[in-house]
């Protein structure tokens, strides 16, 4: 227990209404648990080809998306990958409009327009999900451009994988993001692979992002992203810099997937037992035993654990139901008229 | 009135919409202090300050996705990539990012932008700094495309594509900077998805784009003096959206259809135009129709040589005429 209680920086942690307080700790296990158990469902749903395409798992990732959505603040924008799906559910998004797009129905978020790989939700702030490694780190340096032109004081989250260090697009944002210090937060989710390959046999320095930050000025951080506390905490700071007119930040969070890199991925390159390894520091797992040392109740969590496995039911069968998206939506949308004149 | 160099013309375009608009904002490589390296926005730094129009480093992806998420969220950017064929390098935003997200989003996302950038032979730049591209965007659902051939077009178009709430990519041909032409004085708005017919005409329907329509009005000069063939001669101006109802009507009074386009010969834009051509104005035609085009080819840098391959006034001329058989 104790060497579980080290793992949160600073001398604050020291108890459940510390700087982070009961409240924002009861919503961030919550929130890792919705992810969990709607990630669960989604590879449950695939077994029954009721998941069609593609599919990119958060499993075993839940705290970084729990901590960094957790510290943001209603406005804020996040940017996401493919794997998107926890960053998502964590701004707020239904669990059922996650699922119904995954098994693109009509009820889904985009309405199968997009699929697992595009999940948006503007009014959550959600401004989509890339599927082009490393397109959206310049777009959310975009976004960022126009909140410190206009004053607006919300920041952009943009999160992506460790494989995305290597690509053109991150350093051109980096710098970018630097130069004209915006207020945009790069987080590296850091789960060892790059798709099928380790990291580390593709990538020149030990830490794909944080050993890269003194190329564009910025600190090496590093943290453990399987304790939401550390990952809250870490985000507040670079939110509170960059809100500050600070500039971007540059955070690497060590965490591990615990499903392959897609459905089509049994995952068999890893070797033996690091999973398991792994499995013994499941941020859930963390957050239960630091909460349960904080006095909070195993009835408390099971209460919350059963109230989002029946939403997460309850999703299941609502998607189910749910028809295929017409065929007269094919056609909207592809230009801000609504239709897909190209021609008169 | 005032006579107005093609260059001075994006400089006053873009001028009068960021007076109009403070979302307005402009990024690129060179064009804050600079001016530009064609010159084509000296002034503006000075006009609308440095926050409203930024150097950047040289990093087109960047250009183009900050571009992205500013038009995202609530401005209105123009973003220059400084020669056309730097679009291969930002590819992914032209062809995945900007004209996709509103589809995929069901509608949610918004993405209201303009890409400027320098298209085009004629400066010896060779084969890498010279090249018309603008059918690499003409192929993407979601994008509108357009390529002014004047000063008075230039301004027009540029405020209607930064007014317009869809990506535009804005190709200003490099060898027109210096050309001169009457512009409107006061505020000039036009309307993308305007065909224009620059020289009424009844024995041939000419269509060119850009830097071809001065060419294509030069051989219908000569055309007439020389040989009696009357053609009409139709600037397309925007690539998408296509105005076929002037095109086609044309070919309809006219009955003869010849493309002028100066990218490479496989699927150019007039390859398009053909085929809408044969598919619906097929009976209006007396003859089979004819594209003129720079062959297939990378362009070289020796003047001779690009004079060469790219469509000439001669070119046009001679090949109308023997397709027309006088």
């Amino acid at each position: 227990m104790a060497k579980i209680k080290d793992r949160a920086p600073g001398t604050a942690g020291s108890g459940l209404n510390d700087d982070i307080g009961e409240e924002k700790r009861l919503a961030m296990y919550r929130t890792q648990v919705v992810i969990r158990e709607a990630e669960q469902r989604a590879f449950d749903l695939f077994l029954q080809n009721l998941v069609k395409g593609t599919s990119h798992l958060s499993l075993g990732q839940e705290a970084v998306a729990a901590g960094f959505a957790g510290a943001m603040r209603k406005g804020d924008l996040s940017f996401c990958t493919y794997r998107g799906h926890a960053h998502t559910l964590a701004r707020g998004v239904s669990v059922e409009k996650v699922l119904g797009e995954l098994m693109q129905r009509d009820n889904g978020l985009m309405r199968g327009k997009g699929g697992s790989m595009h999940l948006t939700s503007v009014d959550h702030g959600v401004m989509g999900s890339y599927a082009i490694i490393g397109a959206h780190l310049p777009i959310a340096c975009g976004a960022a451009w126009r909140a410190q032109y206009k004053g607006d004081k919300d920041v952009s989250v943009c999160f992506f994988g460790d494989g995305t260090t290597n690509i053109g697009a991150f350093h051109e944002a980096l710098n970018f993001a630097a130069v004209w210090k915006l207020p945009v937060i790069f987080v590296c989710e850091n789960n060892l692979y790059m798709e099928y390959t380790p990291i580390a046999d593709v990538t020149a320095v030990e830490h794909p992002a944080a050993d890269r930050a003194g190329s564009y000025g910025l600190d090496r951080i590093v943290i453990d992203g399987n304790d939401a506390d550390v990952v809250y905490r870490t985000a507040q700071a670079a939110y509170d810099k960059a809100r500050a007119g600070g500039g971007p930040s540059l955070i690497e969070c060590m965490t591990y997937r615990h499903s392959g890199h897609s459905r089509a991925d049994p995952a068999k390159y890893r070797p033996e037992g690091e999973l398991e390894r792994w499995k013994q520091r499941d941020p859930i797992k963390i957050y239960r035993e630091r909460l349960l040392q904080f006095g909070v109740s195993e009835k408390t969590m099971a209460d919350i654990d059963a109230e989002v496995r029946k939403i997460v039911d309850d999703a299941t069968e609502a998607c189910k139901a749910a028809p295929p998206p017409p065929a007269d939506i094919i056609t909207t949308d592809v230009y801000a008229d609504g239709g897909w004149a190209w021609r008169n | 009135m005032a006579e107005l160099t093609y260059r001075d013309a994006v400089i006053r375009g873009i001028a009068q919409e960021m007076e109009r608009d403070p979302d307005v904002v402009f990024l690129g490589e060179d064009v804050a202090k600079p001016g530009g390296v064609f010159k084509a926005t000296v002034g503006l730094f000075e006009m609308f300050g440095p926050l409203r129009v930024r150097d950047t480093p040289i990093s087109e992806q960047a250009i183009l996705g900050a571009a992205m998420g500013a038009a995202m969220t609530g401005l209105k950017p123009i973003a220059e990539i400084m020669f056309s064929d730097f679009i291969a390098v930002c590819f992914d935003y032209i062809a995945n990012e900007f004209p996709k997200s509103r589809y995929m989003s069901n509608g949610q996302v918004k993405c209201p932008l303009v890409v400027r950038t320098g298209n085009g032979g004629g400066a010896r730049f060779g084969a890498q700094h010279s090249q018309s591209v603008e059918n690499w965007c003409m192929m993407i659902p979601g994008l509108k495309v357009v390529a002014p051939s004047n000063p008075a077009d230039v301004i027009g178009l540029l405020a209607a594509s930064v007014r317009d709430p869809d990506p535009v990519i804005f190709f200003e041909h490099k060898s027109l900077y210096a050309t001169k032409g009457e512009v409107p004085d006061g505020e000039i708005v036009d309307k993308l998805g305007t065909a224009k017919i620059v020289r009424p005409g009844k024995d041939a329907t000419i269509l060119a784009l850009a830097l071809m329509v001065p060419r294509a009005l030069e051989a219908a000069e000569t055309l007439k003096s020389e040989h009696g063939i009357d053609c009409e001669v139709v600037d397309v101006r925007s690539l998408v959206p296509l105005d076929t109802q002037t095109i086609l009507g044309s070919v309809a009074r006219t009955h003869r259809l010849f493309t002028v386009e100066e990218n490479p010969r496989l699927c150019g834009w007039g390859a398009e135009i053909m085929s809408i051509a044969a598919d619906e104005a097929f009976y209006d035609l007396d003859g089979p129709p004819v594209r003129i085009t720079t062959p297939h080819i990378p362009l070289p840098a020796a003047d001779n040589l690009e004079d060469i391959v790219l469509p000439t006034p001669a070119r046009i001329a001679e090949t109308v005429r023997r397709s027309l058989g006088s």
